[in-house]
């Protein structure tokens, strides 16, 4: 699986006979390819006009492509806002909750970006054939479908060590623009015009596979929203900047503490382990069935409630395993 | 009929061709692949409703929905055969006697004295004297002991120690059907009780003496209060329009110390209507999360669950915080009325969150005060407007609060959805009927018998793990929050999506827990056992190379067989836009027994499906339950009679 940015094909379709050499060249052997392209084919063709656009047929022949429409960032953070405002509306009217909660179309896009990446997952493990995913830039739809196809294809993304690698490489190195998606979050006053739950978006899909396959993540939900709060605010260097060429300009590497260093110190990491995991080789499929996809009670309603019970069980889950 | 299709409802792609049978009792469909001959059978008590559909090229289809939420969908190749099975079936599925019910027939080859203990598991009287009763306030009465007062009640109820019979006999004159107020639940830490009854035929001026009396013999039986709360469970505008038919509801000026409720709760036919909306939500092909939020919330499903919820809290708070007694009628007092009283007492009593003391709740405020089963679940062919998902509606609720207080209840999800699938399948005689007069007229005692005793029998399938007496959470009063985004009220797609595996969780949480909570037990039987030789060894002084501990391979243990590759999980299909996309999915219907079988499908065009349908399940072991095989175990889930709910783990 390859992910880039969008080839700047332009409205004279231009061609570049190095990219598609090296995009050909993870073929396998009689095998086609398949790119994913993660706007609609409508937006796909819009950004010609801007110099962006698409791979030709003609010019990358033995590559099929699908659009798998994920909605623009920007759209993400309007999205965000009316679900948290939803879950801030303490009336008691459930009709309200409900539109409210449909209009905010955040499962929408939980359903839109899980489908793509189990459609990508699909071609390598049923196909065995290659692939590429692109959006317009790269840095956030791509990343959502690579790392999350890879939670789906190898077992050792499941693992605490491997989905901390997951994260660097598919979202630190591959240059998600952390600084700017995730400066204010829901309650900021002014429109940020790079803001997007980008990140967040992923961590909620991670979190409704691992609701499917409860046994299949050595790590649970509250690694999870560990690393969603770090991705916002945090007193580790991890996180900020928007790429490494501006993490190594700004030396965070000497300057600052890594959030890897603390989470995997065993008395931290402890909190973070799913007392249910049995490593398994297995490919897991979630469904994207609208039935199967639930609000994250636990980032959404957090406040709202107490936690107490549903610590509670976790609790007795874990004297359960500890205690055989 | 020979040369029958099932198809797998979303996907008419998946196709098992077969055999189909119809008995006296069950639709049995047999596959003809060899190797599995794979039977699905559904009984006619469950079947709902049946659509002849327009006659296609590969044959005639016919569409059964059943009860219990499962929808089959067979094709016939010749459309006479098609009729015949169709006429057949509604005829089978609308019985005119009792004796057509499959409890008649149903035979788990129990002996006669097995038949009456199972009767005797849950006993009334034992449920009341555990209240504290009978005692200085509330005594039994048997003035209904021929059901000469009021025929849908039982013959014995209880009531305050001050109402005399003549008070009783004169309060049920002036209450719809002779419903008159008698006890659910007594609170004997504060005397607080909940009683309930029928609506008063107060009209738009009438009184009642004795019914005033009554509801004073009420408050009195609380002397740590001096009033009591009337709750009106329906909508006000419904109360009052009774009026007008010489019914209605308690005028707070007539009846001293009264504070009067009204709760909203919408009647059975919006609730009939709003359970047919949400099934035509879950049987749209591939929606997407827009269609199915919004079909959702236009159900009101959601939105009606709640509202009984949100009764019960009141009620509960009324009486654990308050210390105030309430009574709680409807109109008739036996839908809205035993749904409000069964979840305010599930909140106030950890009893009721026990196994044992569910099935004593459900004996209680709905089948001994005689909510009228027959009718609102169609055991026989009846006024299709009286058909109702009122008890569905309770057992919705219990799940919604086992979801938000996981470590409350001793009972787990799949206890809730066999006694749903059973209210409807007829197999057992508890809820047959209207009424308790009725049973014994029938003597369904004698003739059939109990599911108590059968899912006592096979209660270790239907424990929760989490579950411990001594928990803080499970002790004490319940108290849930009521605004929807602090209480997340979530679809239940465990029971409306009962038959398609694919949309729920892979992994049972629950039967992992289960299944490590035995190999436990095991090993310390084992440790026990191991002690005591090693305490004999010792004694005769052998050497201890001898004694060798057998070690167990864990995974062995549980099933979890997790080099086992070939059972790999089966994506779903995601692209809804290519024709050409071969999505070579060999997933091929449930199986829950069988070792999973991938069989390849060729590459066919596809017939795109986003949604979720019926898929393997990465999975080893069928932990399903230790039924009993004699004959009529759950048919769940599209599998085979014998088998019930399968467990997958990874």
């Amino acid at each position: 699986m390859m992910r880039s940015s969008q080839p700047l094909t332009g409205t004279n379709g231009r061609r570049c006979k190095e990219d598609e050499k090296l995009i050909n060249a993870t073929l396998r052997p009689g095998k086609r390819g398949y790119i994913i392209d993660t706007r609609s084919l409508n937006v796909a063709q819009q950004a010609r006009a801007k110099g962006g656009g698409f791979e030709q047929e003609a010019h990358y022949p033995q590559w099929r492509r699908i659009h798998k429409c994920i909605e623009r960032f920007n759209i993400l953070q309007e999205s965000l806002i009316k679900l948290v405002e939803a879950c801030n509306d303490q009336s008691h009217n459930m009709d309200r909750w409900l539109s409210k909660l449909e209009a905010s179309n955040w499962l929408t896009h939980i359903k839109e970006i899980l489908t793509a990446a189990c459609l990508a997952a699909q071609c390598i493990d049923r196909e065995g054939a290659s692939v590429l995913v692109h959006g317009t830039e790269g840095t956030d739809s791509t990343l959502q479908v690579t790392s999350l196809a890879q939670i789906i294809l190898d077992p050792s993304c499941r693992t605490i060590r491997g989905f901390e690698s997951l994260v660097v490489r598919e979202w630190l190195q591959a240059g998600h623009p952390f600084q700017q998606r995730c400066a204010q979050s829901a309650y900021s006053n002014s429109k940020q015009k790079w803001e997007a739950p980008v990140f967040l978006l992923f961590l909620d899909c991670v979190w409704q596979i691992l609701r499917q396959f409860p046994c299949s993540f050595e790590f649970n939900e509250q690694f999870l929203i560990m690393l969603f709060e770090h991705a916002y605010a945090s007193q580790f260097g991890t996180f900020l900047g928007n790429n490494e060429n501006e993490r190594s300009k700004l030396k965070l590497s000497q300057k600052t503490m890594s959030l890897w260093s603390w989470v995997n110190r065993s008395e931290e990491l402890s909190k973070f382990q799913n007392p249910l995991f049995e490593a398994n080789s297995l490919v897991i499929w979630p469904s994207v069935a609208p039935q199967s996809l639930q609000l994250w009670e636990g980032v959404f309603l957090r406040w709202n409630r107490p936690s107490k019970f549903l610590d509670e069980a976790h609790e007795e889950m874990i004297n359960i395993i500890k205690y055989n | 009929v020979e040369n029958v299709r099932l198809l797998d409802r979303l996907s008419s792609r998946k196709a098992a061709l077969g055999t189909l049978y119809l008995t006296a009792t069950h639709v049995i469909f047999v596959e003809n692949v060899s190797e599995t001959r794979k039977e699905t059978w559904v009984l006619h008590s469950q079947i709902s409703s049946i659509e002849k559909q327009a006659t296609t090229a590969t044959g005639c289809p016919l569409l059964i929905r059943c009860k219990n939420f499962q929808v089959i969908q067979l094709v016939i190749p010749q459309e006479r055969d098609c009729h015949d099975v169709y006429i057949s079936l509604i005829r089978l599925a609308r019985p005119v006697k009792y004796e057509e019910l499959y409890c008649f027939s149903f035979n788990p080859k129990l002996d006669k004295e097995e038949r009456e203990q199972g009767w005797k598991l849950v006993d009334l009287n034992e449920e009341y004297n555990r209240m504290g009763i009978p005692n200085n306030y509330w005594q039994i009465s048997d003035v209904n002991r021929d059901y000469g007062v009021c025929d849908s009640y039982p013959t014995e109820v209880y009531v305050p120690k001050s109402a005399t019979a003549h008070i009783i006999v004169g309060s049920s004159k002036f209450r719809s059907r002779r419903r008159f107020p008698a006890l659910s639940y007594y609170c004997k830490d504060n005397n607080a009780s909940i009683c309930r009854s029928s609506q008063p035929l107060s009209g738009f001026s009438a009184r009642c003496l004795e019914d005033e009396q009554m509801l004073q013999a009420i408050r009195k039986a609380n002397p740590g209060s001096d009033f009591i709360y009337v709750v009106d469970t329906r909508p006000k505008l419904n109360a009052m329009a009774n009026r007008a038919a010489g019914k209605g509801y308690e005028n707070e000026d007539n009846y001293s110390n009264i504070k009067f409720q009204f709760i909203g709760i919408e009647n059975i036919h919006v609730m009939r209507n709003s359970l047919q909306k949400m099934l035509e939500v879950c049987e749209l092909k591939s929606p997407s999360m827009s269609d199915f939020l919004w079909g959702l919330e236009n159900s009101g499903w959601l939105k009606h669950i709640k509202a009984i919820m949100d009764a019960g809290i009141f009620i509960a708070k009324a009486v654990a915080e308050e210390g105030v007694s309430v009574l709680v009628h409807c109109s008739d007092g036996w839908d809205r009325t035993a749904q409000v009283c069964s979840v305010a007492s599930l909140l106030l009593d950890p009893y009721y969150r026990s196994m044992k003391g569910f099935m004593v709740l459900i004996e209680k405020d709905w089948v001994s005060f005689g909510h009228k089963f027959n009718h609102r679940y169609g055991n026989l062919d009846g006024d299709p407007k009286e058909i109702s998902p009122v008890i569905d509606q309770f057992i919705e609720c219990v799940w919604q609060l086992m979801e938000q207080f996981p470590c409350a209840f001793e009972f787990n999800e799949r206890f809730l959805i066999h006694i749903q699938h059973h209210i409807y399948s007829c197999q057992f005689g508890n809820f047959l009927c209207n009424s308790q007069k009725e049973r014994r007229e029938l003597k369904i005692q004698e003739r059939t018998y109990s599911l108590w005793a059968h899912l006592w029998k096979n209660r270790a399938d239907y424990l929760n793990p989490l579950y411990r007496a001594d928990h803080s959470q499970t002790q004490g009063t319940l108290r849930p929050q009521m605004a929807p985004c602090n209480f997340l009220y979530k679809f239940w797609s465990g029971m409306y999506n009962r038959f398609e595996k694919g949309l729920h969780p892979r992994q049972s949480v629950t039967d992992y827990l289960m299944a490590v909570k035995e190999e436990t037990q095991q090993l310390e039987e084992e440790l026990e056992v191991l002690g005591e030789r090693l305490a004999n060894l010792q004694k005769s002084q052998l050497n201890d190379n001898k004694v060798k501990s057998k070690q167990q391979d864990r995974s062995k243990q549980l099933g979890l067989s997790t080099s086992n590759n070939s059972l790999a999980n089966t994506p779903q299909e995601y692209s809804s836009d290519l024709k050409s996309f071969p999505s070579r999915s060999p997933s091929q219907g449930d199986e829950e027994d069988s070792a999973l079988i991938l069989t390849q499908d060729n590459l066919k065009s596809s017939d795109p499906d986003l949604s979720a349908n019926s898929d393997q399940e990465s999975g080893v072991e069928d932990l399903s339950c230790r039924s009993p095989s004699g004959g009529g175990c759950l048919p769940s889930e599209d599998s085979g009679k014998d088998s019930d709910e399968a467990v997958f783990l990874a």
